[in-house]
């Protein structure tokens, strides 16, 4: 190509910018429909047990009503399972789950109207607490997606029972829970044959037309799912969510397209949550730092609905040399909702756990804590002995501590006193799988020469539209300004989620083929199917890696916890475009911020549900949490991912960024927190506790 | 939200008979609270009345050199206002530490007063409050509870005022002036006791026409510190509003409150009397906050709040001093 690599590597500004800034871009609930009804959701108010009776007469009778649907009435959905069996059984597996809705002709009646749907409930004891000693704990078969449960490799016991140095805690963790700006919601509207489509708040409008239709019992090919602009999702827009089949049940039963709007409040119950984890990790070291053996064990949750086993301690196996090895996930079935995906589901919380004890064996090695990560640098991937397609880890965390400043760091915790605050510094390390998924796409040449591209991409805020339009234009060798790239349209062929950090690689690669085969046929159209060319990948261990640096002040008086500055150094390949790429890393540390210092689902066990589900009492970083942060990346070239040469962005932020908190809070104060929000009050009563010692 | 009908009278007459007549009509100033609360159930008036035209907005300079400040003022102008910033500055901060830009700009000085708790039993009309609905029991106590009541509560009801503004006001001898009659801003908000669903004395349809504030000098020595779990946008663990009158190294007189630890702004009196003629040093401070902590009943998850309000109670009279 004579002018390859022209548009990529710019900072294109996001195409639908505009669009956004001026309100024209239209989220799911914004399409416009003649006749439209709304549905409110009614969710159970017990934990667990069963609807004897349901009467929606108060219900019925407020003007503009139109419909009570819950399992009286509801067709059967032979094919649906968990959470998206919507009305097909009276039992209520968790407090917060839909059993009824209320279809009106406006958002305020069904709303109002909601709440006199009267339940009556024959309830059952219900059991909602994790532990790690939890009698009902047991083995998955395998963990998300389909790694294996427990692996072991040496005779790890007798390793860390030799060993110089050890490291043995444990580190709990309660639920996250993604808040994206745009709740979840859905417009349905059925046409005169029988056909549906879905407006739909999801990151993936190909799979969801797949499950939409399963669930529905339609040919695929009778459902369309479109989703131009998505507000957020961070994977709790990864599967459908309940509202998109409710939406369809609704508009089927009142006749008219449906729209629904999950409130805030409700997402905490049914838009899917990371689980509460609680993870022992324990390290085996000679004098120097090199580890001898390293276990980890996960306990976690699913919902008795569903099993969700988050692949926690995954990163493991890939992460770090070491002679030994065993990792475990261990998983009890709980009257919860059934947890889902939340931005770098396994390696975030995994690495919390890891980067936190591997700093507390820097500490009790007494080595550094950049070096010690050296020193355990494997040269192939140290479970498969497959080669690293690239592993930049070593540049990150030398790059990002010559641009910190850590050569300078005093390693003694608690020494550093401004009035009442204490100082420190924290790092970790940060990988995230560069994974590609096969993906179809066209390209068509237009008169007037234009290109259209199309692809069922889903644009969740990312910037994946534009990034796109910058694979596309250099692939066909034109200007950006002469591509259109479209996106969010299940009608546009098979694509996967934006998931995974996988959207580039999987949907550029289709891009790329189809608009080189545009040009190298001449023709007028081009499509494309990159599955086979993805299944025959070769076999590489293909991994982002980066190191997050975090300088924290801790109230000594009153135990908050500030965070003046936050580096990330990133290997992640060919980074596209770097405007939209720093503000995923950036927006994935920040994210890591919330997670290490305020957000917590704070579960009532006599209610047996999360109680502070608003984002008034759930907090997520504001600006001013957010001091001095910056993202930055090496140059790293890897011809053995894809046609771009990139490895994914979206979550690799986030892991990571916690554990370098906690670290920095231990340097600045010597008390090690290893249960997260490191929340002021947790803080003031720990550093008390050390003061009166 | 169930349905409900609007008005906006011209006059308080008009807007006090509108009240009346109607037992379940209620007051609507900027919306800030009352709407929320209106879309999660938890408040179902059958009439707002709003008030926004009918209650005064301009802050005035009294005879006597102080502030008669209306109930329309918005919480933003009011912080912006000169005479606030330049006599009261720990009124100016505590608003400015209260909420967001936007919310500022549409809350008014009478509507933040009557804002209502932030537990999250009483927003949820799914579980039990006994604020909300008597009778019903109190799941705070027992259950999630860490920013909650340590001075004050009642078996009943553990909440807390969520106002930063009315921290200042109580610290400063507040008046606040109704439709029926004046009283201390100290004496409008109640403690729980056995009747929680009553967060103030007022009346149905007494509406808050004014607040005053008598002049005091040293108040333009004054602060307004606020401890929260996140950088902005969040409700105080514990805040104190102080103003200081130190010579020659001895307290002549003294002002302080704490927010976020009990029902109604408090009015921390027996430190202030602890203080008055006492030593200007770290200890006496220490000494005027355990007085005043000393009937503090922390429940399961806020003891933290003791050492907190010690610590922020004698950093602030510090920098004061």
């Amino acid at each position: 190509m004579s002018i390859a690599a022209r548009s990529i590597g710019a900072s294109l500004n996001r195409i639908e910018g505009r669009e956004k800034v001026i309100g024209e871009a239209l989220y799911a609930y914004e399409h416009r429909q003649d006749d439209v009804a709304y549905a409110a959701i009614v969710q159970a108010t017990v934990a667990k047990g069963r609807i004897r009776s349901l009467d929606g007469s108060a219900a019925l009778a407020v003007p503009g009503v139109l419909a009570v649907l819950s399992h009286e009435d509801a067709p059967s959905l032979g094919d649906a399972e968990g959470e998206l069996a919507l009305f097909q059984s009276d039992r209520v597996a968790y407090r917060g789950q839909i059993v009824a809705a209320v279809v009106a002709d406006s958002f305020e009646s069904a709303r109002y109207a909601e709440r006199l749907v009267r339940i009556d409930y024959e309830e059952e004891p219900h059991d909602v607490e994790l532990r790690a000693d939890h009698p009902r704990l047991y083995k998955p078969d395998q963990v998300n997606p389909t790694y294996a449960t427990d692996t072991e490799q040496g005779d790890v016991d007798a390793a860390l029972a030799a060993a110089e140095v050890t490291v043995d805690t444990t580190y709990e963790t309660p639920s996250f829970h993604n808040n994206p700006m745009e709740p979840h919601a859905s417009l349905a509207v059925w046409d005169g044959d029988g056909g549906l489509t879905v407006y739909d708040s999801t990151q993936g409008s190909a799979p969801a037309r797949e499950t939409i239709a399963r669930v529905l019992g339609l040919e695929p090919e009778r459902v369309r799912v479109v989703a131009p602009h998505v507000g957020g999702g961070f994977g709790s827009k990864g599967d459908v969510r309940p509202q998109a089949i409710l939406a369809a049940l609704a508009a089927q039963a009142v006749g008219r397209p449906v729209k629904v709007a999950v409130t805030r409040q409700q997402m905490f119950d049914v838009t899917g949550y990371r689980t509460p984890i609680v993870q022992r990790v324990r390290l085996g070291a000679e004098r120097d730092g090199r580890l001898t053996a390293i276990v980890h064990d996960v306990f976690e949750q699913t919902s008795t609905l569903e099993e969700f086993a988050e692949q926690t301690a995954v990163v493991t196996r890939m992460m770090y040399a070491s002679r030994t090895r065993r990792t475990t996930h261990r998983l009890v079935a709980l009257d919860v909702p059934t947890p889902s995906w939340m931005r770098a589901p396994g390696e975030c919380p995994g690495m919390y756990a890891l980067e936190s004890a591997l700093d507390e064996l820097a500490v009790a090695s007494g080595v550094d804590p950049i070096e010690v990560r050296i020193r355990n640098e494997p040269d192939l991937d140290p479970e498969s002995g497959v080669p690293f397609s690239s592993r930049n880890l070593v540049a990150c965390l030398r790059v990002g501590a010559e641009r910190f400043g850590w050569a300078d760091r005093d390693p003694t915790p608690g020494a550093r006193r401004d009035g009442t605050w204490l100082s420190g510094t924290g790092v970790a390390s940060s990988t995230y799988p560069a994974r590609r998924r096969g993906s179809q796409a066209s390209a068509r040449r237009e008169a007037d020469g234009r290109f259209v591209v199309r692809v069922a991409a889903a644009d969740i805020g990312t910037g994946a539209r534009t990034v796109l339009t910058q694979v596309a234009a250099d692939a066909l060798e034109v200007e950006p300004e002469r591509v259109t790239v479209e996106v969010g349209d299940s009608a546009f062929g098979q694509a996967p989620v934006a998931g995974g950090s996988a959207g580039t690689a999987s949907w550029g690669t289709a891009v790329h083929r189809a608009c080189r085969q545009l040009v190298e046929s001449g023709d007028d159209e081009a499509r494309v199917d990159t599955t086979e060319e993805v299944e025959g990948q070769e076999s590489y261990s293909r991994h982002a890696f980066g190191a997050q640096f975090v300088e924290v002040r801790v109230n000594a008086e009153t135990g908050e916890v500030r965070v003046p500055r936050v580096l990330g150094v990133f290997a992640a390949g060919t980074i596209v475009n770097p405007k939209t790429a720093r503000s995923q890393f950036i927006g994935g540390m920040t994210m890591g911020l919330g997670m290490a210092l305020l957000e917590e689902g704070i579960l009532d066990p006599r209610f047996g549900d999360v109680v502070n589900h608003d984002l008034a009492t759930y907090h997520v970083p504001v600006y001013a949490d957010v001091e001095q942060i910056d993202a930055v990346w090496i140059d790293e070239e890897d011809d053995r991912l894809n046609p771009i040469g990139s490895k994914g962005i979206g979550e690799i932020g986030i892991v990571g960024t916690a554990a370098a908190v906690a670290n920095a809070v231990h340097h600045a104060t010597g008390v090690r927190f290893r249960r997260l929000p490191l929340r002021l009050d947790r803080v003031l009563t720990a550093l008390n506790g050390v003061r009166h010692r | 939200m169930k349905p409900f009908r609007y008005e906006r009278p011209q006059d308080a007459t008009a807007a006090a008979a509108l009240l009346e007549r109607e037992p379940e009509a209620t007051f609507l100033g900027g919306g800030t609270n009352l709407v929320d609360l209106m879309r999660l159930g938890v408040a179902q008036p059958s009439l707002l009345v709003d008030v926004t035209r009918v209650v005064d907005d301009r802050v005035e300079e009294t005879a006597d050199g102080g502030l008669r400040i209306g109930a329309g003022v918005r919480n933003s102008d009011l912080a912006a206002h000169p005479l606030v910033r330049e006599r009261y500055p720990l009124l100016s901060s505590a608003l400015l530490h209260g909420a967001s830009g936007q919310l500022r700009n549409l809350a008014t000085t009478g509507g933040n007063l009557l804002q209502r708790t932030r537990c999250v039993y009483f927003q949820d009309v799914t579980r039990p409050c006994n604020k909300r609905e008597p009778g019903s029991g109190c799941p705070a106590r027992e259950g999630e509870h860490h920013n909650l009541a340590i001075l004050g509560w009642s078996e009943q009801c553990v909440a807390t005022h969520p106002s930063d503004m009315a921290v200042a006001l109580a610290a400063l001898d507040a008046v606040v002036h109704t439709s029926r009659r004046s009283l201390p801003l100290v004496d409008l908000h109640r403690l729980p006791g056995d009747q929680p669903q009553h967060d103030t004395v007022l009346a149905h349809g007494e509406l808050i026409e004014a607040v005053e504030l008598p002049p005091l000098p040293f108040a333009r020595r004054s602060r307004y510190v606020k401890v929260r779990e996140r950088a902005s946008f969040a409700f105080a663990t514990v805040s104190v509003a102080a103003a200081l009158d130190v010579e020659d190294e001895v307290v002549r007189d003294v002002r302080l409150a704490l927010g976020g630890v009990a029902h109604k702004p408090w009015r921390a009196t027996r430190a202030e009397e602890a203080l008055r003629g006492s030593p200007a040093s770290a200890e006496a401070f220490a000494a005027a906050a355990d007085a005043e902590l000393a009937e503090a009943r922390p429940l399961r998850d806020n003891a933290y709040k003791l050492p907190l309000a010690r610590n922020v109670v004698v950093r602030t009279l510090s920098e004061l001093a």
